[in-house]
């Protein structure tokens, strides 16, 4: 195996270990994965971020608007 | 319909085009439909060049994200259908297209997400807007449908497990009878016929709808500069 491939695939494997049962957040009747809490996070992340960065836009050629 | 007469010489298609407007057709149930829906949808509305300056902002982005990954997972569902279980669970190649199909659904549902977010948080119901907002709102949940029936269509354990721990859920709403989950036929003519269609044809109907009225204005627009609509002010950039 190529080290790139070897030192990403320790490096995501340890974080992203897919072999034993899946770790759970319980907050009173809710119970969620950590990997659908992470989606979750990452979709509020994402929605912020698409409000504050600001959108390059073409100029006008010529024109007075 | 005007059917022509079958002893006078036989017309090409550029001769039925420059009749297509005669004035004697007008009450045809085609020149009517067709009428209304170039009224309502001219071609320069239908594929704009130019949006309200307004839409300069990547929350306006997500919408087509949503149907560029829905693209991507009716092309891969094609190619899954082409060449079956065997081989999308054991070739490479296969594997790397149920993953295609995977990952863009994940990308399907996630910017669906954000963008209803953004358009919750618009009120984009506003100006006539409700049926559009209504139409996204019907299209996610059918689309959860559609992701629910391809998670029970995978063929391997982890589709057993969700069906039978699903049918639990079902039952208890008393329709287990009608969409059986550990039914593999019914869910998978459920996942690649019936739901696909659906949600092709609200997105489509969406955008249709969203093309129609246009993109909702922003509530600050008409706060900041009295007396004028964002929506009427001409103010554009590129799209």
């Amino acid at each position: 195996m190529p080290a790139i491939a070897l030192v990403f695939g320790t490096l995501f494997g340890s974080l992203i270990d897919l072999n034993h049962p899946g770790n759970y957040i319980h907050w009173g009747f809710i119970q969620m994965s950590y990997g659908n809490l992470a989606v979750i996070v990452l979709m509020v992340v994402v929605f912020f971020a698409a409000i504050l960065i600001p959108f390059k836009t073409h100029k006008e050629k010529g024109g007075d608007r | 319909m005007t059917i022509a007469d079958p002893k006078a010489p036989r017309a090409d298609q550029a001769d039925l085009d420059k009749a297509a407007d005669r004035p004697e057709d007008a009450d045809q149930w085609t020149a009517k439909i067709r009428t209304a829906a170039v009224d309502a949808l001219p071609p320069q509305k239908l594929l704009p060049d130019r949006q309200p300056a307004y839409v300069a902002s990547w929350i306006y982005v997500f919408g087509v994200v949503t149907i560029a990954a829905l693209i991507v997972v009716i092309g891969t569902g094609f190619v899954l259908a082409l060449f079956g279980p065997n081989w999308w669970h054991v070739s490479s190649t296969g594997l790397f297209v149920n993953s295609l199909h995977l990952w863009a659904v994940e990308v399907f549902m996630f910017s669906m997400v954000v963008h209803l977010w953004g358009k919750f948080f618009m009120a984009a119901w506003r100006g006539k807007r409700k049926a559009t907002w209504i139409s996204g709102v019907v299209s996610f949940l059918v689309s959860v449908g559609a992701a629910f029936t391809g998670y029970l269509s995978q063929q391997n354990f982890d589709s057993q497990w969700i069906s039978t721990q699903a049918k639990d859920g079902i039952n208890s709403t008393g329709t287990g009878a009608l969409f059986n989950v550990t039914n593999f036929g019914q869910m998978i003519m459920w996942h690649i016929v019936l739901l696909p269609l659906v949600v092709v044809a609200l997105v489509g109907l969406h955008v249709l709808m969203v093309r129609l009225r246009g993109v909702v204005t922003p509530f600050a627009a008409k706060n900041e500069t009295p007396g004028v609509d964002a929506a009427t002010s001409g103010a554009e950039v590129q799209a």
